[in-house]
């Protein structure tokens, strides 16, 4: 925890952990499809269900899946910006087993059909974790740069990615494998120090064995630019 | 790092520099970032809070429809110029509750500790800053002496309602709050220390007791007790006047207290408030939005 855990985040309320962090679900959801949703369906768990609406978390959300992060002042009129967008969405809720009380699940389609099934809870001061991705079980809290590899279970699926991004000067900060219990599929979650551009991005995409590679872009802070210029 | 408020003031006294000092070079040490960097972002904070103030009308309600105008009232009361409170702490009242309604509105704020709080610390600020038309440099000491006391509180108790009570919350805001003015005033590191101790010592036990789970009721109006009891606190410290539990074991008690609350209290809305006749209503009702 740094000084400004204790002053910030700068967000619109009333809950960093019901709004902030919903937002952030929902940004994250949209990022690891890897496109502009046109369809939702929105499932509420546990205190997100008991006190999701007085807290603006349906709102947030939404929002999230429309590109909004924590600080955006159209948040309270996600609704309204959703109709305007064409997005298709519901909100209801779900009982799950062991999950945190703070938890979403989230499925969302792009406009080809390529659908993303994500379950991710809100842990408090707006971090978040995300617990599941298309049944697959995983962790991580998009504090870092990450990447969501899916790849055929084969020899040397882990070290191509791994060389090709170790060539990209590109740093490997966590790195997790997971494998669907009945598929040949397997997914690796690789949270990285540096950015990617989507053209590295799309060079992993060509790598052999590689499914899909979809990335999600920590959120600057405002003062990252600042940061650079100041060097 | 900050792990207590004798270690920043020690500090203070060996290298012969203010409070604020302190804090400023454990963040840099900490983020591995320059003086301008973590200047500039705690710049953007302060922005943030002006904005907030400045753009708040009263004329937004929260979903639940509780919460929403008070500040307004408050201001425009001020205005006649016939407040108890008089001119600087009816000014803190007033923006105490136009920060922490924005909140709970759905506007944009700066968690300071966290959302449900984030009324107090610039309610104190804000309105000194205005009178006494504060310097950049007095605005950026008051700003890292309240981080530094909530990095010290959060590392040795807790800043969630939900782990700590109310206490956890507008009591760590308040001792935020109590620092932060007692620096700008030109207390030295002890004064700060003993104004955050008394700050805190007058809100422990605080229970949280949300109704309905939402971030408004008593959310909203427990901004202005936290506000109000910091610039006591601070103005006791400045008079010369001493805690005489150390602040450390002032924080120490509150983690102790937190621990202690039955669940019921640590913002479940089961008990307190949210479990009133009336609490239980607006419960059953926001059941149907």
């Amino acid at each position: 925890m740094d000084i400004f855990d204790i002053l910030g985040p700068v967000m619109v309320g009333p809950s960093s952990s019901h709004t902030a962090g919903a937002a952030r679900i929902g940004n994250m959801a949209r990022a690891l499809l890897g496109a502009v949703p046109v369809k939702a369906r929105i499932h509420l768990h546990g205190s997100f269900a008991e006190t999701g609406a007085g807290h603006g978390t349906d709102r947030a959300l939404l929002g999230g899946l429309l590109g909004m992060k924590p600080d955006d002042l159209r948040l309270p009129f996600a609704f309204e910006e959703a109709d305007k967008a064409g997005l298709d969405y519901i909100i209801d809720t779900i009982e799950l087993r062991e999950a945190h009380p703070n938890t979403a699940v989230i499925e969302v389609w792009d406009k080809t059909g390529r659908r993303l099934h994500m379950q991710a809870s809100s842990l408090g001061g707006g971090r978040i974790m995300v617990d599941e991705l298309d049944g697959i079980s995983v962790s991580f809290s998009g504090d870092y740069n990450t990447l969501v590899v899916r790849n055929r279970d084969a020899f040397g699926a882990v070290a191509a990615v791994t060389g090709q991004l170790s060539r990209m000067r590109i740093n490997v900060a966590n790195m997790s494998l997971c494998r669907h219990k009945r598929g040949g599929d397997a997914l690796m979650v690789i949270e990285t120090d540096q950015h990617l551009r989507p053209s590295q991005v799309e060079t992993l995409r060509r790598i052999n064995g590689v499914l899909s590679v979809t990335y999600y872009d920590k959120e600057e802070d405002e003062y990252a630019a600042f940061d650079e210029m100041d060097r | 790092m900050l792990h207590s408020m004798k270690w920043i003031a020690e500090r203070s006294k060996e290298k012969e520099i203010p409070f604020w000092e302190v804090v400023l070079q454990s963040d840099m040490e900490q983020r591995e970032v320059s003086r301008q960097q973590s200047v500039a972002r705690m710049l953007t904070v302060w922005q943030a809070m002006l904005e907030a103030s400045y753009s708040y009308t009263g004329d937004r309600r929260s979903v639940s429809g509780l919460v929403g105008g008070d500040g307004m009232k408050m201001r425009q009361y001020q205005l006649r110029g016939r407040s108890l409170s008089g001119g600087y702490v009816g000014d803190v009242i007033a923006e105490a509750l136009s920060m922490a309604e924005s909140n709970a509105c759905m506007r944009r704020i700066v968690a300071a500790p966290t959302a449900g709080a984030c009324g107090v610390l610039p309610a104190v600020l804000l309105p000194l800053c205005q009178r006494e038309s504060l310097t950049q440099r007095q605005i950026l000491e008051g700003l890292y002496v309240a981080s530094g006391v909530g990095a010290v509180i959060a590392h040795r108790a807790s800043i969630a309602g939900a782990s700590g009570g109310c206490q956890a919350e507008i009591g760590t805001a308040s001792a935020m709050a109590a620092g932060a003015l007692t620096a700008i005033r030109g207390g030295d590191s002890d004064q700060i220390c003993h104004a955050v101790a008394m700050a805190l010592k007058n809100l422990l036990g605080l229970v949280c007791d949300p109704v309905a789970g939402l971030v408004e009721v008593p959310c909203v109006k427990r901004n202005v007790i936290g506000a109000v009891n910091a610039v006591s606190a601070a103005d006791m410290a400045l008079a010369g006047i001493e805690s005489r539990i150390p602040v450390d074991e002032v924080i120490d008690a509150m983690d102790q207290v937190g621990r202690r609350l039955p669940v019921e209290f640590r913002e479940t809305a089961l008990g307190g408030l949210a479990a009133t006749p009336t609490g239980q209503r607006v419960k059953e009702k926001m059941k149907r939005i």
